[in-house]
């Protein structure tokens, strides 16, 4: 067996899909004040938190469920899940990796994510999320010596308030959306992450987040701030149990660039996407936001999105700085009963904005695709352009493939540019790499990778790796 | 506005003559609008422009009953004289005549139809509404293998004895087996704060070709609506060209349904704005069965304080295969107060399609606007050439050369 037929192998099964067996505290089910006083307790948080997250909750008392998108899906009754669970262990945090409960570092080690400083050859710092809470930061020192802060949200809210006050919430606010503003309330924990002044980040970042616990929903929340002159690459992971159930991700993403400094944030979307049948996976409801608040400022996202049942998000850029950038690189990939509603939104509001985006979606199986996005160029925002180039792969006669983008110019020194296709692999391609020996499966992963190209090649190397084997696995049996 | 409705539906009920039958019908039309309301931003396809916000901004009181029992006088100095045409005229929502005085009387019948509970569910009030208040609606129907020897000019016009009120008016087309039909709606008001809401259903039968120009020129302040419903049968081809530039609000929207295979929809639009005017262009194509093709090409021009506004879809069923579905829009703002707002959408759900759009937006080329200059032209001329440039690809789609000739005058392109 090559190693692709193992990688092929391993998917029939979902190869994330295991559970840990592990103890775990729980919030008490449903959502109210109390569990959030809950959640706010246990975390230890001070005041200024607990009135942050009451606040939204007052708000999202007010908000009704969004129903506009493509995928519909059925209710999600709030008060049947559980908002906060911990492995027991975590009760009182480990001081360091030797102190972890041996089970967790085992999960991750069989996730591809060994936590243990030594095993880590690559050199990435590694924040791993379990279920509601941050279990261990790698990589700590050699951070610290640059003054960056790397640590998770918990952390970060206890020993770095002044940040925390003074950046969260002001890109995604409280008052925003329903699942944003859900989020706001009940988060638990997420990665924090402070570039300090000039410097360049010596490292990848990275988060890997698990949900183990089921009938939990992870409100995960991180925020990054590059302040003027910094750099920063961030990378995000996610896996999660095979269960019947649905479960939901309603994560916020915060991202700050100020005067000059640029993050680059990539994620590798894998969570369970249910089974052929289209039982369990994940809701993935996703908010991301970045703000270019400074001159000269970067914000560039990407995303291959393989996995979750539903999935349900827009990455967006504020180019709010003069000379601001905002990129947007997306691969979406949906088989069988898998269902994705993505996009960006690129608000422009400083002078010489620029923005690009480009969009791969790939359809097979029953699935369904939707790229939605937004340009938005405001009439102050002189000089700007924007690029959009979105295409479509349909494999079968049972899939979707949809594409709605909405351009708004409000600015006549303004371009913008839209451009969109949707296609199937045309028999000719396929003959040739079939002549040149290559069998029909190989042909199509062959077409699609160089599809996708324009978007792999802007992952960091060891994500675009396991990215490119990822769109080869997830289309797995669509051929033919 | 509830009471106003019911008021004045009662009084349209009791100057015409209407079958119980169709009270009925109309009285449940009325309920549904009153229940939904002109449509707002909330609703989707309203989204860029708020027809809610813009009849409530322009027209204080509107009134919805029209007296169509007043006959109006014709003023034949609008007519078009370049073109010898049939005539229908339309003042106030009226029809003041129907003249087919070049063809065949044979091979047309026009027949007043009777009102039919639409069991598809629309989600347009605006219909409803048109159903709810229009007169008397005529079915124009076009006989096998019969084509219109020469155009047919509707004439939508107002006179000043109309104002604050909403005129609704409705016409059926039926074109039989291989038959054709070449339709221009020709608006011109001496009229001002009125709303218009035109309907018009098209069926077309197998090889039946249907060319409709709707130009809006004149500058007036009433603000209007018009519905295209067509219906295609096999190999039929149906053109649509909209010429969008004197209203101060606009919006057609266009509904093709390809049912049959191998047919055809083309449907291009010009939008050239000045001074306030909204105006809209909505289209949505189903693609619903094999080897359909659709082809879109929408371009503005958009000076002060104007808005501009393309939504384009195009849906294909799974069993469509083989489709070839292609939208582009391009707009030039020359001012910093304009605004171009586009959605084009694809929805599909069939592997072996190709469909693509495309859209670009910003100001003129400073490069072509110096080559223009160096080469002796003043500002203003070069301006004015790029611009005709820009909107002639637009005219150059039209498959009729007599009415391309004569668009082409009526815009300045040609003397």
């Amino acid at each position: 067996m090559d190693t692709r037929e193992k990688d092929i192998e391993n998917l029939k099964d979902y190869k994330y899909g295991f559970t840990t067996d592990i103890e775990n505290i729980k919030a008490p089910k449903g959502l109210n004040e109390n569990v959030i006083k809950f959640i706010s307790n246990i975390k230890k948080e001070p005041k200024w938190m607990l009135d942050f997250r009451l606040k939204a909750f007052e708000r999202f008392k007010l908000l009704k469920e969004p129903n506009w998108q493509k995928p519909k899906y059925p209710k999600i009754d709030y008060q049947d899940l559980y908002y906060y669970s911990a492995p027991k262990s975590m009760k009182d945090k480990p001081k360091s990796l030797d102190e972890l409960d041996p089970k967790l570092l085992e999960t991750y080690n069989k996730l591809g994510i060994p936590l243990q400083e030594q095993a880590r050859l690559n050199g990435i710092a590694v924040d791993a999320v379990f279920d509601s809470v941050s279990v261990a930061t790698t990589f700590k020192g050699e951070l610290t010596k640059h003054g960056i802060i790397f640590c998770s949200m918990s952390e970060a809210i206890q020993k770095h308030p002044d940040l925390v006050k003074k950046y969260l919430g002001t890109v995604i606010p409280t008052t925003d959306h329903f699942f944003a503003t859900l989020n706001s309330a009940v988060f638990t924990d997420g990665s924090f992450v402070y570039i300090p002044e000039g410097v360049k980040c010596p490292m990848e970042l990275s988060t890997y987040f698990r949900i183990n616990a089921s009938e939990t929903g992870q409100f995960e929340r991180t925020l990054i701030i590059a302040d003027k002159g910094s750099y920063v690459s961030y990378l995000e992971g996610c896996t999660a149990p095979m269960r019947d159930e649905n479960q939901l991700h309603a994560a916020n993403v915060e991202l700050i660039a100020l005067d000059d400094a640029e993050i680059k944030y990539s994620t590798v979307q894998n969570w369970y996407p249910g089974d052929e049948n289209g039982k369990g996976g994940i809701y993935n409801f996703v908010t991301k936001r970045g703000l270019c608040k400074g001159k000269n400022s970067k914000i560039s996202w990407t995303q291959v999105e393989t996995g979750s049942a539903i999935t349900w998000k827009y990455p967006s850029c504020i180019l709010k700085g003069d000379n601001s950038i905002g990129e947007f690189y997306s691969i979406a990939i949906t088989n069988n009963h898998q269902k994705a509603d993505t996009g960006t939104k690129m608000i422009h509001l400083g002078k010489n904005t620029k923005s690009k985006i480009i969009s791969k979606g790939i359809s097979a199986g029953f699935s369904d695709m939707t790229y939605r996005g937004l340009v938005d160029i405001n009439s102050k925002a002189k000089n700007s352009s924007n690029y959009t180039q979105c295409d479509s792969l349909l494999m079968g006669n049972k899939c979707g493939a949809h594409t709605v983008p909405y351009i708004k110019n409000k600015n006549f020194d303004s371009n913008v540019a839209h451009e969109a296709t949707t296609s199937k692999i045309s028999e000719e391609q396929l003959h040739y790499c079939q002549q040149r020996g290559l069998n029909p499966e190989e042909a199509v992963g062959l077409i699609v990778n160089g599809f996708c190209k324009e978007v792999l090649q802007q992952l960091p190397m060891e994500f675009a790796v396991e990215a490119q084997k990822l769109v080869g696995i997830s289309l797995e049996g669509s051929v033919g | 506005m509830k009471e106003q409705l019911k008021i004045d539906f009662n009084k349209i009920q009791k100057v015409s003559n209407f079958s119980n039958r169709d009270i009925e019908i109309k009285k449940s039309y009325l309920n549904k609008f009153i229940e939904n309301g002109f449509p707002n931003r909330k609703q989707e396809n309203w989204k860029f422009l708020d027809i809610n916000q813009i009849i409530s901004n322009n027209i204080s009181d509107l009134s919805f009953y029209n007296d169509y029992s007043i006959e109006n006088k014709i003023d034949s100095s609008i007519f078009i004289d370049d073109l010898e045409h049939n005539k229908i005229i339309f003042i106030n929502g009226r029809i003041e005549k129907i003249d087919f005085s070049y063809e065949d009387k044979k091979q047309i019948e026009i027949i007043e139809d009777s009102y039919t509970i639409d069991k598809s569910e629309n989600n347009n009030s605006l219909i409803d509404l048109n159903i709810a208040l229009s007169n008397k609606h005529f079915k124009i129907l076009i006989k096998k293998s019969y084509s219109l020897k020469k155009p047919l000019i509707i004439y939508h016009l107002t006179n000043e004895r109309m104002k604050s009120k909403n005129i609704n008016l409705r016409l059926d087309f039926e074109l039989e087996q291989n038959s054709s039909l070449k339709l221009i709606d020709f608006f011109s008001d001496d009229s001002e704060k009125n709303f218009m809401n035109i309907f018009y259903n098209f069926n077309l039968d197998s090889d039946a070709i249907l060319k409709n120009y709707k130009i809006d020129r004149s500058l007036n302040k009433n603000l209007k609506y018009s519905f295209n419903n067509i219906n295609q049968k096999q190999n039929s081809i149906s053109e649509t060209f909209v010429f969008s530039a004197g209203s101060d609000y606009f919006k057609n929207e266009i509904n093709c349904n390809l049912k049959g295979e191998y047919s055809s929809a083309f449907i291009n639009g010009i939008f050239s704005l000045d001074d306030n005017k909204q105006h809209e262009i909505s289209t949505t194509i189903n693609h619903l069965v094999e080897n359909t093709k659709s082809y879109q090409l929408i371009k503005s021009v958009l000076g002060k304080n104007t808005k501009s506004a393309y939504q384009g879809r195009i849906y294909v069923d799974s069993k469509a295969q083989k489709t070839d579905g292609y939208q582009l829009s391009k707009a030039i703002l020359l001012d910093e107060t304009s605004e171009f707002n586009a959605k084009p959408e694809l929805e599909i759900y069939a592997d072996d399609v190709k469909c693509s759009h495309g859209s670009a937006s910003g100001s003129l080329d400073d490069n072509s606007i110096f080559y223009l200059m160096s080469r002796g032209l003043n500002y203003k001329q070069a301006k004015g050439l790029l611009i005709n440039g820009f909107l002639l690809d637009v005219i150059e789609k039209i498959t009729d050369a007599e009415i391309k000739d004569l668009l082409k005058k009526m815009i300045g392109l040609k003397k």
